[in-house]
């Protein structure tokens, strides 16, 4: 019981699709909990990212300081880190932001754009880092899976391999966009 | 006088015609070799980089597309050398502008995907550039994505060669290089314009695209281009 793998999973600057697509991959879920718990992430409740995890799964850019610090944790905690889906990939829409200044982004949005009660937010949320980034330009990414979101065999090949030993090649899977 | 002479692409050897491109001799030998500004029917300009080929006894890479054939030539098309090189020029393209698939028109049917896919870009090693582009709707049936242009000139030879309109040209240099529509006017003001969209056609992203179209829905006739080319030869 002490060797089974672990997966810790998180959700960064993401629209949660890309964990929607790993629940997408149906029964393949089974076979994925057959060799390995979930131990962190939206699907479970653990509050904090464990200590030597397998295999870390990370969906969205990095946008805010709690998103750097997560992926730092997740990094610094696990074996392998996965980049899942567009977001932590390539930055994709979150990205999209990049080209304004942030002060000037919340101000259209939340003083601009807002009718009731116009403010920027600042209790409760983090920090807005100046521009939404990969992953791999804050943290060493060990895998990439593109895709938005990436399809659900893209994924269960990615962690069947990962869990079987063999390093993965989505090969014809790989997909942008 | 075009004469013939023989050729060696990858160990094969072919007979070509004086005047002939490698990257034509190879392509109608059915030897791929990936080119985005390469457009068949119009003229060759060595721009993306991606044809890149070894040619024994000359010391550097050769684009395919501009480089013509000569008596014994040999051609090497394909090699790790020139996969990684390959790669670092569509990463490049993707570094340079904001290229969001996900929210793009031509996402499934774009030429850049379709090649970084192909060569197994997984991701860009290089940091992005974020520019600041504009979108010019002015035009009544197109629309000019700057963000997903990769100065490939494409449009602006199908609209010069093949319209014979010349609306397409570049301003500026290097890295701010940008598209321009006559002396840089909106292109629905441009009154050289015959609004024909053969360099909607012609563009291999989704920089230029029909108005109406939601994302992954524009699809590209290329090949109008390159048949009205050839319907005209000999004229």
């Amino acid at each position: 019981m002490m060797d089974r793998p672990t997966i810790g999973t998180c959700w960064l600057d993401g629209c949660s699709g890309c964990h929607m697509s790993l629940l997408d991959i149906d029964e393949g879920v089974v076979a994925v909990l057959r060799k390995a718990d979930i131990v962190f992430g939206p699907l479970v409740d653990a509050q904090e990212w464990p200590e030597g995890v397998d295999v870390a799964v990370v969906e969205g850019a990095i946008s805010s300081q709690d998103d750097l610090r997560l992926a730092q944790t997740a990094r610094a905690r696990s074996s392998v880190v996965v980049a899942l889906g567009d977001c932590a990939v390539t930055g994709n829409v979150p990205a999209m932001r990049n080209g304004i200044p942030t002060r000037k982004l919340l101000e259209r949005i939340y003083v601009e754009g807002a009718t009731d009660q116009p403010q920027i937010p600042t209790e409760g949320v983090p920090a807005l880092l100046k521009q939404a980034q990969p992953l791999h330009q804050s943290i060493r990414v060990d895998v990439h899976v593109p895709g938005c979101p990436p399809k659900p065999n893209a994924i269960l090949t990615v962690l069947s391999d990962l869990l079987e030993g063999r390093e993965p090649d989505l090969g014809s899977r790989l997909r942008f966009g | 006088m075009s004469e013939k002479v023989k050729v060696r692409i990858d160990g094969e050897v072919l007979t070509a015609t004086t005047g002939q491109t490698i990257l034509e001799v190879a392509r109608a030998n059915n030897t791929y070799i990936p080119a985005l500004c390469y457009m068949e029917g119009l003229s060759a300009v060595g721009a993306c980089r991606l044809c890149m080929v070894e040619i024994s006894g000359v010391g550097k890479l050769q684009p395919a597309c501009t480089t013509p054939v000569q008596e014994g030539l040999a051609v090497v098309t394909a090699s790790p050398q020139l996969e990684a090189y390959r790669k670092i020029a569509l990463e490049l393209l993707f570094a340079e502008r904001n290229h969001v698939c996900a929210v793009c028109v031509s996402s499934g049917h774009c030429e850049l995907q379709t090649l970084a896919q192909d060569h197994g870009v997984t991701h860009v090693r290089y940091p992005y550039g974020y520019p600041r582009l504009a979108v010019d709707t002015s035009h009544p049936r197109y629309v000019l994505d700057h963000n997903r242009c990769i100065l490939c000139s494409r449009c602006v030879r199908a609209c010069a060669e093949i319209e014979g309109a010349h609306v397409w040209d570049f301003a500026g240099r290097g890295i701010r290089s940008m598209l321009v529509s006559e002396l840089s006017r909106p292109w629905g003001e441009a009154t050289t314009c015959t609004s024909c969209g053969k360099c909607v056609q012609a563009c291999p992203t989704g920089a230029m695209a029909e108005k109406g179209w939601g994302v992954e829905e524009m699809t590209k006739q290329r090949s109008v281009v390159s048949r009205l080319s050839s319907m005209r030869e000999g004229e």
